[in-house]
C-alpha cells in the first residue's frame, strides 16, 4: 500500500513539476502576472510531493517490505537501521530519487531567494528548474521506479553490496549530488538571460552565490568518495581515474572557471559570452556524469545494473536540454557581448588564463573518459587510457594555474604595470623562494625534481593566498571581506597540492609476503606480523591479522587488519588498518594466506602527508562557504 | 590595421597557440598511454603488441590457480572458452579474485608466451562480469 502511495506522489511531483515548467515559462512569455506567481507554490508542491515520495520508499525499508523489488534487492533484515536508511540511495532507482529530490529541494530554495533578480528572470528560473525536474521525475517514472513490486515475496532482501555498509557511504552521494543538481541554477539563470537577451550585474552576483554552494558541495562529495575509496577499496589510492570520479571532477573543474568568470563579469562587465557558455557546460557535464554512471555503458565500480533504455533516455535529455541550450546561446549570445578591451596585464585577462586551463583540464579529462567509451560503441575497438595519460596531462597543465593563482590577488583590475606588479610580487617570491629552500634541505638527500616543483607550487599558491591578506591587514586595518573565503580556499587548494605531491612522490607501497613474527621495514617504521586469529561479527566471519607498527623499533601500536566474509555474499571485503597522522599514513592491508606455515600476504603502504589532500579539500569547501555568507551579509547590509 | 587590433589579434594569437599546444600535448600523452583491449584468443593468434602493455580479459580457469608458497607469484589460466593463456602475477590479487570468474589483466607477453600481469582487476561485485568479457564470450556462446 505505502508503495502505491510513493508511487502516486512520485507521479503527482512529476506532474506539478511539468505544471510548474509550462506556467512559469507560459506566464513569462505572455507576461501573466497570475501565472508567474503562481510558480513558487508550484515548486512548493513539487518539493513535497517529491519528499513524501522518497520519505515512503525509506519507511519501506524501515519495514523490510521485501514485496519492493528495490528494497528485497538492496535490503535484509539484518542489516543495521542506519543502513537501511541508507541503501534507500544505495542503488540505482532510489539514488536517482534522491538526485531529483534535491533538483526539487534546490528549486524551492530558489523559489524563495529572488533578491536580485527581476520577477520575469525569476519565472523563467523556475520554470527552467522546473522543466528539469520533470525531466528526471518522468526518466524515473518510466525506467527506474523504485516502487516496483514482486510477485513472489522472498523471506529476506538480497542485503546492501557491504562495500556500501559504511558511513562515509551514507552521505557521499547526497553531498555529491547536491553539487551536480546545484549547477542547474546557474544554467536556468545563463538560460533565461539569453532568453531575455540582456544581463544585469545583480542578476550575476546572484548566480555567483548559488554556483559558490553547489561547488562547495562538489567538493566535500569529490573528498569523501576518495577518502572512502583509499580505506574501504583496499587498494590504498586516493584517485584512481576512475570513469565515474571523472564524471564528479569534470563539473568541478568547469564550475570552478565558471566561479572565476563570474567575478569578472560582476565586477568588469566582460567575458559575459563566456560566463553564460561555462554555466551551460558545467551542467552539461553533470549531465554527462549521470549518463556514464546511470547508463551502464561504464566499467566500473559504482557502475550499477544496466539497462539500454536508461542510457537512451538520458542521451536524449542531454541533447534536448543542451543542444537546445547551446543553440539558444549562439543565436542570442551576439546580442548580449559588447566588445570591451581587455588589456593583458590585467585580473580579468589572469581570470580568463586560468579559466582556459580549468577548461583544457576538463576537456582531457573528458577525452580520456569519453573516446574509448565511443570507440567501443562504433566497434573500432577496445582500448583504455589509464592514470599514466591523466597524469601526463593534469600536472603540466597545473604548473601554470598555480602560477597564475599565486599572481592572480595582486594583479589590478581593469590595467596593471609590469614595475608595479613586479614590485608587489616580490615579497612574495622571497618568502616562496626561502620556503622552498627550507623544503628542499628537509627532504634531501632524496629530492627529485618533481617534489622541488610541488613545493614552489604550494609555496606560491598558499604564501600568494596570505601575504596578500596580511598586507590587506596592515593597509586598511581590517580583513578584506569579500577575498577571505578566496584566500582560505587558495590556501586549500595549496595544501592539497602538497598532500599530492609528497604523498606520490615519498609514498610507499609494497607487497610482501609475511611468516608469523616476521618484520618489514618502511622508512624508519617496522611493521611485525604476529598472527591471523578467525572470529565473526554481526553479519560476517572475518580473518584478523595482528600487526604491530614500531617506530626507530618503539613499540607504538597494534593494528588489526581484517578480510571480511559477508553473509549471502561470495566476496570477501579488505578492511583495512589504518595509523593515521597529519605527517603519514601507515597502511596494513590483509591478503592471503599462502602455504601451510601460517603466512599471509600484505600490503604495505607508508604515505606521507596524504591527509594535508582531504584536509585542503575541506579548507577549500570552508573557503568557498564564509564567501557565500559574505557575500550575503553584505548585501543584507547594503539593500 | 590599427594598432589596437593588431594588438588583439596578437593576444588571440598567443591564446590559439597556447590551445594548440595544450591538445597537442594531450593527444601526444593520449597515444602513448592508450592501451588495448584483447580476448585470449587474439592473444594466442598474435595479433596483441609485444613492445606494449595491452590488457586481456577472460575467465579464470577452475583449478589452474597455483600459488607459490614462499612469494607472492600466482599463476593461472584465463580463457575465452577457445583458447588458453598462461597469466603469471607477483602481488595481491583483488578480493574478488577467484577461479570461474571474469577478470581483466595488463601487462604484456614474455618470450615463453606467457602473459606477466602487472594489475589483475576482478570488479566489486559478484555477479560482475567485465563488459569486454562478456563481449568476447559472446559469439562462442551463441555458435552453441
Amino acid at each position: 500500500m505505502l508503495g502505491e502511495l510513493g508511487l502516486f506522489a512520485l507521479i503527482l511531483a512529476a506532474g506539478f513539476a511539468g505544471l510548474l515548467s509550462v506556467l512559469s515559462l507560459w506566464g513569462a512569455h505572455t507576461a501573466q502576472r497570475g501565472l508567474m506567481h503562481l510558480a513558487p507554490s508550484l515548486a512548493l508542491a513539487m518539493f513535497s510531493f517529491a519528499g513524501l515520495s522518497f520519505l515512503l520508499l525509506i519507511v519501506a525499508f524501515l519495514q523490510d517490505d521485501f514485496s519492493l523489488k528495490y528494497v528485497a534487492s538492496h535490503s535484509s533484515v539484518h542489516m543495521p537501521t542506519l543502513f537501511k536508511v541508507s541503501a534507500a540511495w544505495g542503488a540505482h532507482e532510489g539514488s536517482l530519487l534522491l538526485w531529483a529530490l534535491m533538483l526539487t529541494g534546490w528549486t524551492l530554495a530558489v523559489a524563495y531567494r529572488a533578491k536580485g533578480l527581476t520577477q520575469l528572470e525569476h519565472t523563467r528560473i523556475l520554470g527552467i528548474l522546473g522543466f528539469i525536474s520533470f525531466g528526471f521525475l518522468v526518466f524515473i517514472l518510466f525506467t527506474s521506479s523504485p516502487f516496483e513490486r514482486l510477485l513472489n515475496v522472498p523471506e529476506d532482501g538480497l542485503g546492501l553490496n557491504p562495500l556500501l555498509q559504511d558511513i562515509a557511504l551514507i552521505i557521499h552521494p547526497p553531498l555529491l549530488y547536491m553539487g551536480y543538481v546545484g549547477v542547474a541554477v546557474s544554467f536556468a539563470l545563463a538560460i533565461a538571460l539569453l532568453w531575455q537577451g540582456e544581463v544585469r550585474k545583480s542578476a550575476l552576483a546572484w548566480a555567483r552565490s548559488w554556483t559558490l554552494i553547489a561547488w562547495v558541495f562538489l567538493t566535500l562529495g569529490i573528498a569523501l568518495g576518495s577518502w572512502w575509496a583509499y580505506y574501504e577499496l583496499g587498494w590504498g589510492g586516493w584517485w584512481f581515474w576512475d570513469p565515474v570520479e571523472n564524471a564528479s571532477l569534470l563539473p568541478w573543474l568547469v564550475s570552478t572557471a565558471l566561479i572565476h568568470s563570474l567575478l569578472v563579469s560582476e565586477k568588469r562587465g566582460v567575458l559575459i559570452g563566456w560566463t553564460l557558455l561555462l554555466a551551460i557546460l558545467a551542467f552539461a557535464m553533470s549531465l554527462i556524469g549521470a549518463f556514464l554512471v546511470r547508463s551502464g555503458v561504464l566499467t566500473s565500480v559504482h557502475a550499477f545494473a544496466t539497462d539500454p533504455t536508461r542510457g537512451t533516455y538520458i542521451l536524449l535529455f542531454l541533447l534536448v536540454v543542451i543542444g537546445g541550450a547551446l543553440t539558444l546561446f549562439s543565436y542570442q549570445a551576439p546580442k548580449l557581448v559588447k566588445p570591451k578591451p581587455m588589456q593583458l596585464l590585467s585580473k580579468e585577462t589572469s581570470l580568463l588564463m586560468n579559466n582556459v586551463l580549468l577548461m583544457v583540464m576538463a576537456a582531457s579529462v573528458l577525452l580520456g573518459t569519453l573516446y574509448p567509451l565511443l570507440l567501443d560503441a562504433l566497434g573500432l575497438g577496445k582500448l583504455s587510457v589509464g592514470a599514466p595519460y591523466f597524469n601526463a596531462v593534469m600536472i603540466p597543465l597545473t604548473i601554470p594555474l598555480a602560477l597564475l593563482m599565486g599572481i592572480g590577488f595582486f594583479l589590478r583590475w581593469k590595467q596593471d604595470h609590469a614595475a608595479r606588479l613586479t614590485q608587489a610580487l616580490w615579497p612574495l617570491a622571497l618568502f616562496s623562494a626561502l620556503a622552498v629552500l627550507i623544503g628542499a634541505l628537509w627532504l634531501m638527500p632524496d629530492l627529485p625534481i618533481m617534489a622541488v616543483v610541488g613545493l614552489a607550487m604550494t609555496a606560491w599558491v598558499g604564501l600568494g593566498a596570505l601575504i596578500w591578506l596580511i598586507q590587506q591587514r596592515v593597509r586598511s586595518g581590517h580583513l578584506p571581506n569579500s577575498a577571505l573565503g578566496a584566500v582560505l580556499a587558495h590556501s586549500g587548494f595549496a595544501l592539497m597540492l602538497f598532500g599530492i605531491a609528497l604523498s606520490s612522490l615519498y609514498g610507499i607501497e609494497k607487497d610482501v609476503r609475511l611468516a608469523p613474527g616476521e618484520s618489514y621495514s618502511l622508512k624508519n617504521y617496522q611493521l611485525q606480523f604476529v598472527s591471523v586469529s578467525q572470529g565473526a561479527g554481526a553479519n560476517y566471519l572475518t580473518s584478523q591479522a595482528r600487526v604491530k607498527l614500531f617506530k626507530d623499533d618503539q613499540f607504538i601500536r597494534e593494528l588489526q587488519a581484517e578480510k571480511r566474509l559477508y553473509i549471502g555474499h561470495k566476496m570477501p571485503m579488505t578492511e583495512v588498518a589504518i595509523d593515521a597522522g597529519f605527517t603519514r599514513d601507515i597502511y596494513v592491508a590483509l591478503g592471503e594466506p599462502l602455504g601451510d606455515q601460517g603466512a599471509w600476504s600484505f600490503r604495505l603502504q607508508y604515505k606521507p602527508f596524504l591527509r594535508a589532500i582531504w584536509l585542503g579539500a575541506l579548507l577549500m569547501a570552508l573557503g568557498g562557504l564564509i564567501a557565500v555568507f559574505r557575500r550575503w551579509q553584505m548585501r543584507s547590509k547594503t539593500i | 590595421m590599427s594598432p589596437l587590433r593588431r594588438k588583439r589579434l596578437a593576444k588571440i594569437g598567443l591564446l590559439l597557440a597556447g590551445v594548440a599546444l595544450a591538445v597537442g600535448l594531450m593527444i601526444m600523452a593520449f597515444q602513448q598511454n592508450m592501451m588495448f583491449f584483447f580476448s585470449t584468443t587474439e592473444v594466442v593468434a598474435g595479433k596483441a603488441p609485444l613492445e606494449r602493455d595491452f590488457r586481456v580479459g577472460g575467465m579464470v580457469v577452475e583449478q589452474s590457480v597455483e600459488r607459490d608458497p614462499n612469494s607472492l607469484l600466482v599463476q593461472f589460466t584465463l580463457t575465452d572458452y577457445q583458447t588458453l593463456l598462461q597469466v603469471e602475477y607477483s602481488g595481491i590479487l583483488p578480493d574478488l579474485f577467484r577461479e570461474g570468474q571474469g577478470i581483466v589483466a595488463k601487462g604484456r607477453l614474455n618470450e615463453q608466451g606467457v602473459f606477466v600481469a602487472t594489475e589483475v582487476l576482478a570488479k566489486h561485485d559478484e555477479n560482475y562480469m567485465p563488459p569486454e568479457v562478456a563481449q568476447s564470450l559472446k559469439p562462442q556462446e551463441s555458435a552453441n
